[in-house]
């Protein structure tokens, strides 16, 4: 049996299988990915070769190891209805803030976004310098517009997509990220430089996020490096009186190439992988998509003391990501990277941006193959 | 006394006869032997997948014949023309100054008198170029972030204070340019300084006694005889500018994508190939890039003279 996780955070995943294609061999068995769109063109036929991914639920992944993931967590991997993958772990939004600063400042942690909006104002003239977000990464839209039902990636089936942009879900997340960056108290920065490091060590407030910010920028001494007891967790945020929905950003994916001739060995791998506690609970990293390891996953972090507030915030949010926003092949990622952070780097806000994210959407979707709308 | 000079005589005839032909003999072995390498590795690297990238841009995935539908398709393709205009805009900037400034800079060190400072200002031009591409552009990621950079005052002068404000689209051609230069000009310079020392000491000598100063000397004759070298970078240089790619794509990971990864002509023909799974439109943007390509060389070569004998 062979393994490929070389896929991981690049496209490299989708040339390789493509160049097996060609070459009509070495398909490796399995395959770690950790993007969330390979299921979009794994699942499909390309120039009439064979799909790459087997079909996981007809036959192959047993229906009880199946109905075990935490609801939703397989839509990445879902085409047609039939799965072509199974979800190592889960990055559901959630709002990650300083319990010891918020106690501080004498600040209650917002429910809404109307109220995590107000608040950012009133950091800005009450403490300048301290921050509630960051939209300078890729992911921003998946946070903040996904988090708002915003309908700018909905994928509809394997070739269409339905994008509007010109929705009050879109304005209202659009004109928050505005009136905070304007602000300063969202600033166009990504978490992941040295710029962020360096200005808001010890600044961050809240920062809406997914649930591997923990390990990747809070708890991590090359980054924040919060010390123990500081940072607390809330439930993701709801707009008005709606009921909160959130985003997703990444999460890796376990395929099974349709090539390979020991499907039943590596059927094994990836159950063992997703699910045993002797790996996602006691090894893993990142919050498990199997809903049973997730349970221990967080109470073992819970017993590290490292958290000022329990993480049932985490798991409630696992299940709450809406699935208005779906997985097409072209990234929704890149896209905002191109057109949004640049404009607005130039002096122009979102809300005015919003007709042109749209353009770049269907443009970038059709060149995919997608029927726009 | 002897008689043996005769028969001497005549062997050294022999000989004298005999030797040029040999040595010509020899001499093109050595040439056609010195010039195998390159061709072999020439054929196997550029001219068979050229024309495997002819072959592919002109059918279709399974291997019907297309016509002009990858041309189309390509061209139609609202990434194209932005790249095209890319592209013309970071070879018109960085062309202009590599011209200008290699042919001033080589002027100036073969002007010092002081030998020592001749040597080490040539080293010190040559230094950057030996970095290889991608490594080179990994040091500029650092060096176009104002937290990060050693040139952050100079940054912060021009009212950049973070690296996306570095990085706007407006800014990229000149970028670019910057990179290319930094990496590609010491090179030349060295080359420039070569092609000047070849021209002989007796011109500029005749030129100084007739009362020509520095600067008449170097726009009046060392510049004329420059014009073949100066047409040879061009080419060179067009040729591995068209083809702008390492630069974007590395800036493109590091900036995770808000600089393109479409952004040159290059990088949308590998989008096509390794992302769409396209080889055959893939191929007609290279196609495209060639035929454009020879194009403006073909000027380069006739308006420089290139192939004419002295």
């Amino acid at each position: 049996m062979t393994y490929d996780g070389s896929a991981n955070g690049s496209n490299s995943f989708k040339t390789k299988m493509q160049l097996f294609d060609r070459a009509g061999s070495g398909w490796p068995d399995v395959v770690f990915s950790s993007q969330n769109n390979d299921a979009a063109w794994a699942s499909q036929k390309t120039n009439g070769k064979q799909a790459f991914a087997a079909v996981l639920d007809k036959g192959l992944v047993p229906k009880d190891t199946l109905s075990g993931f935490t609801p939703g967590s397989l839509n990445p991997c879902t085409v047609n209805g039939q799965v072509y993958c199974l979800r190592n772990d889960l990055a559901q939004a959630v709002l990650w803030y300083n319990k010891s600063l918020m106690d501080q400042f004498g600040y209650t942690v917002p429910k809404t976004w109307e109220e995590y909006q107000a608040l950012g104002e009133k950091v800005a003239k009450e403490h300048p310098g301290y921050i509630v977000g960051a939209q300078g990464d890729a992911w921003t839209p998946e946070v903040f517009m996904w988090g708002s039902k915003c309908e700018a990636n909905n994928i509809t089936g394997p070739t269409s997509v339905k994008v509007n942009t010109d929705t009050e879900e879109c304005k209202r997340a659009a004109s928050l990220l505005d009136t905070l960056r304007e602000n300063k108290t969202i600033p166009v920065v990504s978490v992941f430089t040295p710029e962020f490091v360096k200005q808001y060590t010890g600044k961050v407030l809240m920062m809406p996020g997914p649930a591997w910010y923990a390990g990747a920028i809070f708890n991590n001494p090359q980054s924040l490096n919060v010390p123990a007891g500081q940072l607390g967790v809330a439930a993701p945020l709801g707009w008005g009186s709606d009921e909160p929905v959130t985003g997703n950003v990444g999460g890796g994916t376990w395929f099974i190439s349709s090539h390979s001739k020991n499907l039943k060995a590596a059927e094994k791998f990836v159950q063992f992988v997703t699910t045993a506690d002797d790996y996602q609970v006691n090894l893993a990293p990142g919050y498990p998509a199997y809903a049973a390891a997730a349970q221990k996953w967080v109470a073992k972090q819970e017993s590290s003391k490292y958290y000022a507030t329990s993480l049932d915030a985490i798991s409630t949010a696992a299940s709450q990501v809406w699935d208005g926003w779906g997985y097409g092949v072209f990234s929704q990622e890149a896209i905002w990277a191109k057109t949004i952070t640049p404009g607005v780097t130039g002096g122009k806000s979102i809300v005015d941006l919003l007709p042109d994210w749209q353009k770049a959407i269907e443009d970038q979707a059709k060149v995919n193959g997608y029927k726009v709308n | 006394m002897t008689i043996a000079p005769p028969s001497d005589q005549l062997a050294v005839d022999a000989d004298t006869r005999r030797r040029p032909a040999r040595r010509r003999r020899r001499a093109t072995s050595v040439g056609y032997a010195f010039v195998s390498l390159y061709t072999l590795l020439a054929l196997a690297f550029g001219v068979v997948p050229a024309l495997f990238a002819l072959g592919l841009a002109f059918t279709t995935a399974d291997g019907g014949f297309a016509g002009f539908d990858n041309f189309v398709k390509v061209v139609t393709d609202f990434r194209f023309w932005p790249a095209v205009e890319h592209v013309v805009l970071y070879l018109v900037i960085w062309l202009i100054a590599l011209v200008v400034f290699v042919v001033v800079l080589a002027l100036m060190v073969h002007a010092l008198r002081v030998r020592w400072a001749s040597t080490s200002l040539r080293f010190i031009y040559y230094l950057p170029g030996a970095l290889a591409g991608a490594s080179s552009v990994l040091l500029w990621l650092f060096v176009l972030d104002p937290t990060a950079s050693p040139v952050s005052g100079l940054l912060r002068l021009f009212g950049f204070t973070s690296f996306v404000q570095v990085i706007q689209p407006s800014h990229l051609p000149v970028i670019f340019a910057i990179i290319a230069f930094w990496t590609g000009a010491g090179g030349w310079i060295v080359i420039m300084y070569g092609a000047l020392n070849n021209i002989s000491t007796e011109v500029i000598e005749a030129a100084r006694i007739d009362g020509a100063n520095a600067f008449q000397i170097a726009v009046s004759i060392q510049l004329p005889m420059l014009r073949k070298w100066i047409a040879y970078m061009g080419v060179m240089s067009l040729a591995a500018g068209t083809q702008l790619f390492v630069e974007p794509q590395l800036l493109s990971q590091a900036s995770n994508a808000v600089v393109p990864n479409d952004y040159s002509l290059n990088q949308l023909a590998y989008q096509y190939a390794f992302q769409q799974n396209d080889f055959n439109g893939s191929a007609a943007i290279s196609l495209i890039l060639l035929v454009v390509a020879l194009l403006l060389s073909w000027v380069f070569v006739t308006r420089g003279g290139l192939f004419e004998r002295d």
